[in-house]
C-alpha cells in the first residue's frame, strides 16, 4: 500500500472532511459511552437537547461558542502565514486582565459608548504585546516560537494570578482570588434578554467574516500567504517578511486577546484564573477542524461548544462523565488530521 | 549473446486522465549504459519511479534477472539490486558519509554496530571503482559532486546491480559530469548496468552505449549511441527539428548599469570582491564560472534581496544606494532568480499570484489595499497567451505546472514590463531542449529591443550563443570583459580557471 499525492482536490472532498473526521470522532467517541454503559444514540440525542433544546441551553450554547470563535480565528490567521501561535490560553488572559483593570481604575465612570470600545481594544492590545515577545525573538533569534509562545501562556496566567491576588484584588469577593469589576455600563449588552448571549457573539461572527474578506481580497492577505507558504519566494517578490509576521502576530494575538475581553465584558465583569476552560488551546482545535478557514472555524466552533455543553446535559441524563466531550473533541482533532491526510494523499495499493 | 538483466515490459501508468507511462518496454544488459532521453514531463522520472518501487504501474510488468519484480515495494527493488540516485539526494546532511552509507542497512535492533564492516567494505567499494571520498566527513560539509558520489556509493554498497541515475548532471560543474561519467564507463566494464535520465545530448552521446528516447509517455525510438547523431536525437526527442535562436550583431547602447568596485559581505566573508562591470543597453552580457564563485551573491545584489558593503553603483548614470526589490521593480529591472521553485514562483499559489505578486503594490493591481484581481488574472492571463505557458491557466496552482512553462511565467512577468535591465540567473537550467530555445530567444528578443540583459550561466554554450561580452566570476571576482566573437570555449576555460590574474599580476 502506498500514498500519492493528489493533483487536484475536489471541492466535495475539501468540504466532505471536516464532516467525515466529526462522524468518525462520534463514532469512536461512542465506543468508550458504550464502555460506560449508556446507549451510544441517546447519548448524543441527550448531548443535541442539552445544547440546543431549550433557549438557555441554545444561548449558552452560543456563549460558549463566543470565545472559542476569536480564540479559533487567531490560531487559523496564524497558522496561514506560518506563524505556529500555541500561546492564545496566554493571549486570552492577558486581553482579559488588561479589560479588567483599565475597566476597573481608569474608565470605571465612563459611559458605555466611549468604555466598550476602549476596553475592547486594550484587551485586544494586551493579546498583540504577548504575541509580539515570542515573534521577535523568533524573527531576531530564529527562536522557535511554538515553544515560547507555548511557555509564555504560563508566565501569563501566573501574571494574572500575581495581579488578582494583589494590586487588582476585589476587596469585596470575600478573600477568594478575583480582580476587581468593571463598571455596568461597561459591560456588553445581552443579545437575547434573560440569557448569558451577549453581542460579543455578534462581534466575532462579523469579524470572521472581516478576516475572511482581509485574507481572500487584501494585499495584506496576498503577502501574509506568500509569506507563510515560502518565505525565500516572498522576500524575493519583496514581500517584507519581518513587518508581514508582525502584522499577522498582531492580528492573531490581537484576536486572543478580545476573545479575553469580549468574555469579561460579556459574562463575567471580572477576571478568575479559570476564567478559560481553554478557551486559548480549544482554539487550535478548533482553527484545525475549520482547515484555517475563517468561516470555518465559525461551524467548528458552535461544534465544540456543542459538545461541551451539550456534554453537562448528557451526564445528568445518563450518569456518564461530561469529560466525554474533551474526549470528543481531542478525537475530532485527531481524526481531522488523519482526514486532512486523505485529501491530500491518495491510497495506491 | 548478452544476458538482459532487466526488461520493462507495456508499462503504464497515469496521473489523473494524463498517461504519464503509456506501453513502454525496454532492456538493460549486463554491463551496459542506457540513457533515457526525453524532454520534462516526456515520463522518465515516472518510469524510474515505477522501477524502484515507488509508484506502482497500472499495467506492465517488470522482470530483473529473469524474475518478476513485485510492484510498488522499494525495498524489493533494493533486494533486487536496483539502486536509485536521486536528481534531488536523499541523504542526511549532519550524518557522515559513512553513516549516510549505512542508514537503513543495519538491524533495528542489533547491540552491535556494523560500522567497521561497513567502513572496510566503503573503503573496498571506494577503491573499486576510483570514488575516493572520506568516510568520516560530514556530508553537509561535502561539496554537490562529492555528495553524488556517496549516493552512488550508497547503491553500490546495498549491492546494486543495475544502477538508475535521475538527472545526475544537473547539479554537476562540466569538469564533475566528465569524472562522473568515467566512473560510469568503469562500473559497466566492471559488470555494472545503469540507466540515466537526461535531457542533454552531449552527455547522452559521450556516455551511453545505447539511448531510449520517450516522448508524451512512449517509447519513439531506440538507437545505439555509436549509429546516432545529436541531430538525429533531438529531432526525435522534440519531434520536430529545433534550432537555437541565433544572436544577431547589432549596436549597443548607452551603459545603464555599473559597478565599481562593489564588494558583498556575509557573515564574515566576502561573497563578492570589488566587482567592476558596466552593462550596456542592447547587449547581452554573460557572466560564467562555476558554481559557488559568487554568482548568487551577484544575482541577489542586482535583484534587490543583498545589500553591498562597499563599492559604488550607477543605474542610468547616477549613483544609487541600497536599493529593495521594490526599487529594482520600480525602475524597470526584470529578475529570474536561479532557484525558480524556491525564489522564483511559491508553488502553492496560483499562476496570477505568482504573476503580479512583485507588483502587487502598483495601482492598477490595488487601489486602497483592496487587490483588483480582475486586473492581475487579466496580467496572468496575457502572460500565459503571449509565452505560452501550457499546462494551466491564470487560476492553476503553480506547483502543477512543469519547470519550463513555470519559466515561461517567470519570464513573461519580467518581459510583459519591458524592463531596460534584466537580470537571468541560469535562466535556462533544467529546461529541456524546446524550452531552452524558447527561453533563449525570448532573451534575444529583449536584447534587440534595447533591454540590457546581465545572464549569469554556467552553460559556456549558452554564454557563447547569447552574449556580446563575457566576464568570469571565480573566488568572488570578476575578470575583466572579453568579446564573445573573440573566444572559443577553450580560452573560457581558462577564464574560469582564474587564468587572467596571473596576466594582471
Amino acid at each position: 500500500m502506498r500514498f500519492e499525492r493528489r493533483e487536484h482536490r475536489p471541492l466535495a472532498l475539501i468540504v466532505l472532511t471536516p464532516l467525515l473526521a466529526v462522524a468518525a470522532a462520534l463514532a469512536l467517541s461512542g465506543l468508550l459511552i458504550a464502555a460506560a454503559g449508556a446507549p451510544v444514540l441517546e447519548a448524543y440525542w441527550r448531548i443535541l437537547v442539552g445544547a440546543f433544546g431549550s433557549r438557555l441551553s441554545a444561548t449558552e450554547t452560543l456563549t460558549r461558542a463566543t470565545p472559542l470563535m476569536l480564540t479559533g480565528l487567531a490560531a487559523a490567521v496564524a497558522f496561514r502565514a506560518r506563524v505556529w501561535n500555541i500561546g492564545g490560553e496566554g493571549q486570552f488572559y492577558f486581553g482579559a486582565i488588561a479589560t479588567a483593570a483599565v475597566g476597573s481604575q481608569l474608565l470605571a465612570g465612563a459611559p458605555g459608548y466611549l468604555s466598550i470600545p476602549l476596553l475592547l481594544l486594550s484587551g485586544a492590545v494586551a493579546g498583540m504585546v504577548l504575541l509580539i515577545v515570542p515573534l521577535w525573538l523568533r524573527l531576531r533569534f530564529s527562536v522557535d516560537e511554538v515553544v515560547t509562545s507555548l511557555l509564555l501562556n504560563f508566565v501569563a496566567v501566573l501574571v494574572v494570578s500575581m495581579l488578582i491576588d494583589g494590586p487588582l484584588k476585589d476587596p469585596l469577593a470575600f478573600g477568594w482570588p478575583q480582580s476587581q469589576s468593571v463598571a455596568d455600563a461597561a459591560m456588553l449588552p445581552k443579545l437575547v434578554a434573560r440569557s448569558r448571549l451577549h453581542w460579543g457573539f455578534a462581534i466575532a461572527l462579523v469579524l470572521a467574516f472581516v478576516v475572511h474578506f482581509v485574507q481572500s481580497r487584501t494585499v495584506f492577505g496576498l503577502k501574509s500567504r506568500a509569506a507563510g507558504l515560502s518565505p525565500e519566494g516572498a522576500v524575493f517578490a519583496g514581500v517584507p517578511l519581518a513587518r508581514t509576521l508582525f502584522l499577522v502576530a498582531c492580528l492573531s494575538g490581537g484576536l486572543a486577546g478580545l476573545a479575553g475581553a469580549v468574555e469579561v465584558l460579556g459574562v463575567k465583569g471580572y477576571v478568575t484564573t479559570d476564567l478559560s476552560p481553554g478557551f486559548g488551546y480549544s482554539g487550535i482545535v478548533v482553527a484545525m477542524l475549520a482547515g484555517l478557514h475563517p468561516l470555518g472555524v465559525v461551524l467548528a466552533a458552535l461544534f465544540t461548544a456543542t459538545m461541551f455543553v451539550g456534554a453537562d446535559g448528557m451526564s445528568r441524563a445518563l450518569k456518564i462523565p461530561s469529560y466525554i466531550a474533551d474526549v470528543t473533541v481531542a478525537l475530532s482533532l485527531i481524526t481531522m488530521l488523519v482526514a486532512v491526510f486523505f485529501a491530500q494523499y491518495r491510497i495506491r495499493r | 549473446m548478452t544476458e538482459n538483466v532487466l526488461e520493462i515490459d507495456g508499462v503504464s501508468k497515469s496521473f489523473g486522465g494524463n498517461k504519464a507511462n503509456d506501453g513502454i518496454s525496454m532492456t538493460l544488459a549486463r554491463g551496459e549504459i542506457v540513457a533515457l532521453l526525453g524532454e520534462n514531463g516526456a515520463g522518465k522520472t515516472t518510469l524510474m519511479s515505477i522501477l524502484f518501487g515507488h509508484y506502482t504501474p497500472d499495467e506492465g510488468r517488470i522482470r530483473v534477472a529473469g524474475a518478476d519484480l513485485p510492484p510498488g515495494r522499494p525495498r524489493a527493488a533494493i533486494h533486487a539490486g536496483i539502486g536509485m540516485v536521486h536528481q534531488h539526494f536523499s541523504l542526511a546532511p549532519n550524518l557522515t558519509v559513512l553513516e549516510n552509507v549505512m542508514t537503513g542497512t543495519e538491524k533495528l535492533w542489533s547491540l552491535r554496530s556494523e560500522s567497521g564492516r561497513a567502513r572496510a567494505k566503503l573503503k573496498a567499494l571506494a577503491e573499486r571503482f576510483g570514488l575516493v571520498v572520506d568516510p568520516d566527513a560530514r556530508l553537509g560539509d561535502l561539496s554537490v559532486g562529492e555528495q553524488q558520489r556517496v549516493e552512488i556509493l550508497k547503491a553500490l554498497y546495498n549491492d546494486a546491480r543495475i544502477l538508475i541515475l535521475d538527472e545526475p548532471t544537473a547539479v554537476l560543474t562540466n569538469l564533475e559530469a566528465e569524472t562522473l561519467f568515467s566512473t560510469l564507463k568503469e562500473m559497466a566494464r566492471q559488470g555494472l548496468s545503469l540507466i540515466f535520465i537526461s535531457h542533454k545530448l552531449d552527455e547522452v552521446m559521450a556516455a551511453a552505449d545505447r539511448v531510449v528516447v520517450l516522448r508524451g509517455g512512449k517509447v519513439v525510438a531506440e538507437r545505439r549511441a555509436a549509429e546516432t547523431s545529436k541531430a538525429e536525437l533531438a529531432e526525435l526527442m522534440v519531434g520536430h527539428r529545433v534550432a537555437r535562436p541565433v544572436r544577431e550583431a547589432h549596436e549597443r547602447g548607452a551603459p545603464v548599469l555599473e559597478a565599481a568596485s562593489v564588494s558583498v559581505r556575509i557573515d564574515g566573508v566576502d561573497r563578492l570582491k570589488e566587482v567592476s562591470f558596466r552593462l550596456h543597453a542592447g547587449e547581452v552580457l554573460g557572466i560564467i564560472g562555476v558554481s559557488g564563485n559568487g554568482q548568487a551573491a551577484l544575482a541577489s545584489l542586482l535583484s534587490g534581496t543583498l545589500v553591498r558593503s562597499a563599492g559604488d553603483i550607477l543605474l542610468y548614470g547616477e549613483a544609487i544606494g541600497d536599493f529593495s526589490v521594490a526599487d529594482t521593480v520600480a525602475s524597470g529591472i526584470g529578475r529570474i532568480p536561479e532557484d525558480r521553485t524556491r525564489e522564483g514562483a511559491i508553488g502553492e499559489m496560483a499562476v496570477w499570484e505568482n504573476a503580479v505578486l512583485e507588483r502587487i503594490d502598483e495601482p492598477r493591481f490595488s487601489r486602497r489595499g483592496l487587490v483588483d484581481r480582475r486586473a492581475a488574472i487579466a496580467f496572468a492571463e496575457t502572460i500565459v497567451r503571449d509565452f505560452d505557458v501550457r499546462g494551466g491557466g491564470a487560476r492553476t496552482r503553480t506547483r502543477l505546472l512543469s519547470g519550463g512553462n513555470m519559466q515561461k511565467l517567470i519570464l513573461g512577468r519580467n518581459l510583459a514590463e519591458r524592463p531596460r535591465i534584466l537580470i537571468a540567473a541560469q535562466p535556462a537550467r533544467g529546461l529541456d531542449e524546446g524550452a531552452v530555445a524558447a527561453v533563449h530567444a525570448r532573451i534575444l528578443e529583449a536584447r534587440k529591443a534595447g533591454t540590457a540583459v546581465l545572464l549569469i550561466s554556467e552553460d559556456l554554450d549558452e554564454v557563447i550563443g547569447l552574449a556580446d561580452r563575457i566576464q568570469a566570476i571565480v573566488g568572488g571576482r570578476l575578470s575583466p570583459p572579453v568579446s564573445a566573437d573573440d573566444v572559443d570555449a577553450r580560452a573560457l576555460g581558462l577564464m574560469m580557471a582564474g587564468a587572467w590574474k596571473k596576466e594582471a599580476a
